[in-house]
């Protein structure tokens, strides 16, 4: 751990201005915006952030923390914590993924002080990312290698990646967004966006020390979730190698939307497996309009997995990926019929 | 000893010390408070073979409070390197340029504060020349030795030679055979508190305060290493976070900061990270291993070959072959075994709970399982077919043997009658159960210790001795020891432990310490008992005047005789002067005159339960579990286990519930989630912190329930105890294996057990 000076924005156009030189979350952005700091500090004492300016936005909580419902979607504001968010009566009631997939993340003390904003920027678990004392990693220190190609990459991602980088996108909640084609609203020196939460992350290019389309100051202040029927039937599925406290070897966000027993409607978002939090498009597709048997479902489940690339000991995902998925939607279809109607 | 075991123990008793505990005012090494400490913080080298061409510490000495760096060129000759677990050689740290392993102490920065060395050692830059390293088993570049399997001395080789022939014979011509390859990873202790040191010197005495197993070892180690005498250095270490075998010989850390401390004439903390725990101590290395069981149609075992490999480090010759003790577990005609140590560059492995049994066990009780469904027969009675009273390879009999009896209770409360025997066929939902058992055991050994006890007017007395509370209820055991031997209560007994300035006793590991100490601490107490009578009966005022002496006993505070005529001790104990004050040593039976001695010069000689001369001791356990793999998704879990174990007289049932837990948890995790991973090409540990170091939590481990089989076995040992510190973990990774396979149809020979393998 280095020193660094520290700094409480005390609103969000004085956090803006603060962080101009945050550098899209990039390990050597010489600023960088602090939430709950599960993320930050954490790769602050690893020695991979090595931030010389820590702006703090917890004052923020007062104007963007708050859970708000309402016939449209649910609006949530970027700083509130991922506990509150998980036991909320009516994201548990009408968007049961979202739930979830916060409510099996990390650990109880953990999910006490992260926020939403923070939870979507989390870092890889790739462990050479993790440790500087590791020489090749394009994503800490571009144009180094990768180590985890030829290393261990048990937990690497076998979608979306290229051979400048394999890591996976670690999170759990940002796969239950992409299911339910979730918004999101940033702040920045150089005025407000709305984005699809789709586009916040990049997909695997030449760069994979650019994660996110964030512009340096930016701030996300809240994520809008549209109100459907199939968020009201919907589920996260989890594969880990523990009960709990851990991350996914593989998941799936699954949320659906039945006519009798045909599908209508299925969005399907994974994560455990992808370099980018995913949405499994041609699997929907081919969903769409059928009955949902077991062999249809399985069927998505090989679908979604079309174009992954296994680099040794991370090869199993492909099976398990699809495994997931197939888990995921015979639990959907076994839900309630929602009260929201399309 | 003339103190029936059942007054002594089995009353299930708090810990003394749980309170201190768990507020916080139990003081663990790096707690002791000391006036104006500097800290000191490692570099480690980032390469795993090579040698180190020259360091540039310019931006480190310019942080600020930075005040000495001892690298190899500054300290290199000062400090010897001391012994490897096994007492052979070991990788040097700061004593050459040489690079052995991944994560070596390459050089050591002390600083005022903690916060500037750890900045300090961020700004080191070191030059390294690195040369192509090996990893592991699979690498090029390993050395492969055939070594003989007894820890100590062994059988000639060519008896093995021989037994080999014989057992592949038998193998050849029997009707049912397994023939099967089983690999276990490494794993690391990562007990909770780190790997510390301070030291401090009052002109040439040096006291070291370090979680340690082995107070006295430690202390005459280091004063070698420092080449000082062992009478100038104390050890302290009152509470230990948690050892499991990483803290029972010295390691490298310890001596550079005792001289670290001199150069700079203060006190100096380490406090190591949580990475450095993965490479400055000792680790359980991996095994690959080869079992050839071969058995009659009607289950009775021919022959059982069983050879393993195991890492270590270029020069460490270290190993723990298993199968030395594993091979006397069943009857079986004829028996051999082998053990080859392959050299890579690795750290020197060491002890890790129960660190022969756990990965040999493994194997063989996978093998027997393996055989059993060949046999079309029931787990548990293959066991029962080759249960045996005798020690098969050295003919001696147990002293006392209740594995089935372990069996049979486990498998009742278990409810192993329910299990449909067909692999694959119980299924819960969407996901598959499978039940499995193994057997578990452990050798019984003890060595020598001395305790001290004073007996104050009051009826208080004072035990001590420097013995080791590493979270497993040291304190309260000898405390209940000796208040049942002195006919008080436990609470009027003060323990004292943890202190090379106290009597010595054995490194508390391979489950001696409960036998060890229990009977020196026994001793004590019959002599206090012996001279309380001899002074009550020589005097005139004492109701027992001119009484036999050993008619007398002490109960409820007071001196009585038969007749229940009694005196209370604030009369008695004045007889024999201020306080009666009491050293006793105990010898086990077996070991030398010599032993004691050695004790004394930080050499612990045990009386080991598979190398007796009479009996082979051993304490027996069986376990029964439950696991679930998702039809799907194939995630392993372990609803429940049940567990029974026989080991001799339990001295705290409290306290041995929290041991065998522990053991079972442990092997748990050793089924499914613990493996360290080396990078195969650059031979660097690469999960070297506890989110990717996988342990169990707690929604991991639902229900375990465990059983204490009574035991009364005098062979074992006079007092008859057994010790229990690694019978719970023994047997477990191969009972959820088993289990696995009992749920699914598919056989895992290499741990961790995970989804993958099943998919
Ligand atoms: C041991 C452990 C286990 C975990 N397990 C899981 C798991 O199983 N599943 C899972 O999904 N997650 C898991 N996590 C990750 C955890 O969910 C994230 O660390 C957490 O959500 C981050 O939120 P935070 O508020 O603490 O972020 P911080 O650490 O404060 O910030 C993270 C990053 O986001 C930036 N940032 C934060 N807020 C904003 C904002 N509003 N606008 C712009 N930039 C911002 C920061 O500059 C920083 O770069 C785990 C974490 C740990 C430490
Ligand atoms: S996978 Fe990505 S994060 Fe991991 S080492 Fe390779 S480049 Fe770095």
């Amino acid at each position: 751990m280095r020193p660094f000076s520290y700094a409480r924005a005390p609103d969000l156009s004085q956090a803006v201005r603060l962080g101009q030189h945050t550098g899209q979350g990039q390990t050597d952005a010489p600023v960088q915006f602090l939430a709950g700091g599960t993320t930050l500090y954490d790769l602050m004492k690893l020695d991979v952030m090595v931030p010389e300016h820590v702006i703090d936005l917890t004052p923020l909580r007062g104007g963007h923390a708050s859970i708000t419902p309402s016939a449209d979607g649910l609006r949530l504001g970027a700083f509130a914590r991922m506990a509150q968010v998980a036991a909320h009566p009516v994201v548990r009631a009408d968007y049961p993924v979202l739930a979830e997939s916060l409510q099996l993340a990390a650990s109880a003390q953990i999910r006490n002080m992260a926020t939403l904003g923070g939870n979507v920027l989390q870092r890889t678990r790739c462990t050479y990312f993790r440790d500087p004392s590791w020489a090749a990693c394009n994503k800490r220190n571009p144009g180094s290698g990768c180590a985890a190609v030829d290393g261990f990459n048990r937990n690497h991602a076998v979608l979306g990646t290229n051979a400048s980088c394999i890591a996976q996108y670690p999170g759990d909640w940002a796969v239950a967004l992409m299911a339910l084609e979730a918004e999101i609203d940033l702040v920045g020196p150089l005025g407000a966006r709305h984005l699809p939460f789709a586009s916040l992350h990049r997909s695997a290019d030449k760069q994979p020390h650019l994660e996110t389309n964030l512009r340096p100051g930016e701030v996300i202040t809240a994520f809008f979730i549209p109100a459907t029927a199939y968020a009201q039937r919907s589920v996260y599925v989890k594969v880990r190698d523990r009960a709990s406290y851990e991350f996914a070897i593989a998941s799936a966000a699954v949320a659906l939307e039945m006519d009798g027993d045909i599908v209508r409607q299925v969005r399907i978002g994974l994560g455990g497996m992808a370099y980018r939090p995913w949405r499994a498009h041609n699997a929907e597709t081919m969903l769409t309009g059928k009955p949902l048997t077991d062999a249809a479902a399985e069927a998505a489940g090989q679908a979604a997995m079309e174009g992954a690339v296994g680099r040794g000991q991370n090869d199993y995902k492909i099976a398990l990926g699809r495994q997931t998925i197939m888990r995921a939607l015979m639990q959907a279809k076994a839900m309630p019929a929602p009260s929201r109607k399309a | 000893m003339t103190i029936d075991p059942a007054i002594l123990f089995g009353t299930p008793t708090p810990r003394v010390d749980g309170v201190a505990k768990v507020t916080g005012a139990a003081r663990y090494g790096s707690d002791e408070p000391l006036a104006s400490p500097a800290f000191a913080c490692l570099v480690t080298s980032d390469i795993a073979r090579g040698r180190i061409t020259g360091f540039d510490l310019g931006a480190a000495k310019a942080v600020p409070g930075v005040l000495d760096i001892l690298t190899h060129d500054t300290v290199g000759n000062q400090v010897k390197t001391p012994p490897g677990p096994d007492g052979g050689p070991t990788p040097t740290t700061l004593e050459s340029d040489r690079i052995w392993h991944d994560g070596q102490i390459i050089a050591i920065v002390v600083a005022n504060t903690f916060e500037a060395a750890t900045e300090a050692v961020s700004r080191v830059r070191v030059s390294t020349v690195s040369e192509p390293p090996t990893a592991s088993f699979d690498s090029p570049g390993t050395e492969v030795k055939a070594v003989a399997a007894a820890r100590n001395g062994s059988a000639p080789k060519e008896d093995q030679t021989a037994k080999k022939a014989a057992a592949d014979a038998a193998f050849a011509v029997a009707p049912v055979k397994v023939d099967a390859r089983y690999a276990t990873p490494p794993q690391h202790h990562n007990p909770m508190e780190l790997f510390t040191t301070t030291c401090s010197w009052d002109g040439p005495k040096l006291t070291i305060y370090e979680p340690s197993q082995f107070m006295w070892g430690l202390k005459s180690a280091v004063a070698r290493q420092l080449g000082i005498d062992p009478s100038d250095v104390r050890t302290v270490s009152r509470f230990v976070g948690g050892a499991f075998g990483s803290r029972g010989n010295v390691t490298s850390r310890t001596a550079w900061v005792a001289l670290a401390a001199k150069r700079l004439g203060r006190p100096i903390k380490l406090v190591p990270t949580r990475a450095q725990g993965f490479t400055i101590a000792t680790f359980r290395a991996e095994t690959r291993q080869h079992v050839r069981l071969s058995a009659t149609a009607d289950g009775k075992l021919t022959s059982v070959f069983h050879e393993g490999w195991e890492v270590s480090s270029r020069p460490s010759s270290y190993k723990v072959a298993g199968n030395k003790a594993t091979s006397r577990l069943y009857a079986a005609p004829s028996i051999a075994t082998a053990v080859n140590v392959v050299h890579a560059d690795r750290a020197t492995p060491g002890f890790m709970r129960a660190p022969a049994e756990t990965p040999y066990m493994f194997a063989l009780e996978s093998a027997m399982d393996e055989l059993s469904y060949m046999l079309n027969m029931d787990p548990i009675e293959l066991r029962r077919v080759n249960d045996t009273q005798t020690d098969p390879v050295s003919g001696l009999s147990f002293s006392s043997r209740l594995l089935m009896p372990c069996f049979d209770q486990a498998a009742e409360k278990f409810g192993w009658k329910q299990r449909n025997p067909k692999p694959g066929s119980m299924q819960d939902g969407a996901w598959l159960v499978g039940y499995g058992c193994a057997t578990s055991f452990y050798p019984n050994n003890i060595g020598p210790a001395a305790a001290r006890i004073s007996l104050m007017a009051s009826g208080r007395a004072n035990v001590a001795m420097a013995a080791h509370e590493l979270g497993t209820g040291a304190y309260t055991t000898i405390a209940i020891t000796a208040a049942h031997a002195l006919g008080l209560k436990v609470v009027d007994v003060a323990v004292q432990l943890g202190d090379s300035d106290l009597p010595p006793v054995p490194a508390a590991g391979g489950s001696n310490n409960a036998a060890s100490t229990t009977h020196a601490v026994v001793k004590a107490c019959e002599e206090v008992r012996r001279r309380l009578a001899e002074a009550a009966v020589a005097a005139e005022d004492s109701p027992f005047h001119g009484a036999d002496p050993a008619t007398l006993t002490l109960v409820e505070g007071r001196l009585q005789n038969a007749n229940g005529q009694s005196e209370p001790l604030s009369r008695a104990v004045p007889r024999t002067g201020g306080r009666l004050e009491v050293y006793a040593e105990n010898l086990p039976a077996g070991l030398p005159a010599s032993a004691m001695a050695q004790l004394y010069d930080g050499r612990a000689m045990m009386s080991r339960g598979d190398s007796r001369k009479d009996v082979t001791a051993y304490a027996f356990g069986a376990h029964c579990v439950e696991v679930r793999v998702h039809s799907l998704t194939r995630e392993i879990r372990v609803p429940r286990v049940v567990s029974a174990f026989a080991s001799g007289h339990i001295i705290n049932p409290t306290t041995a519930r929290s041991q065998y837990m522990g053991g079972i948890i442990w092997g748990i995790s050793s089924a499914l989630h613990e493996a360290t991973e080396v990078d195969p090409a650059s031979a660097r540990l690469i999960n070297t912190n506890l989110a990717d170091y996988m342990v169990p939590v707690n929604a991991d481990i639902p229900s375990i329930e465990i059983i204490m089989v009574p035991e009364d076995d005098r062979r074992v040992n006079p007092l008859g105890v057994k010790g229990i510190g690694e019978i719970g973990i023994v047997g477990m990774n191969a009972a959820v294996a088993n289990a696995v396979f009992h749920a699914t149809g598919k056989r895992l020979r290499e741990l961790p057990l995970r989804a993958e393998h099943l998919l």
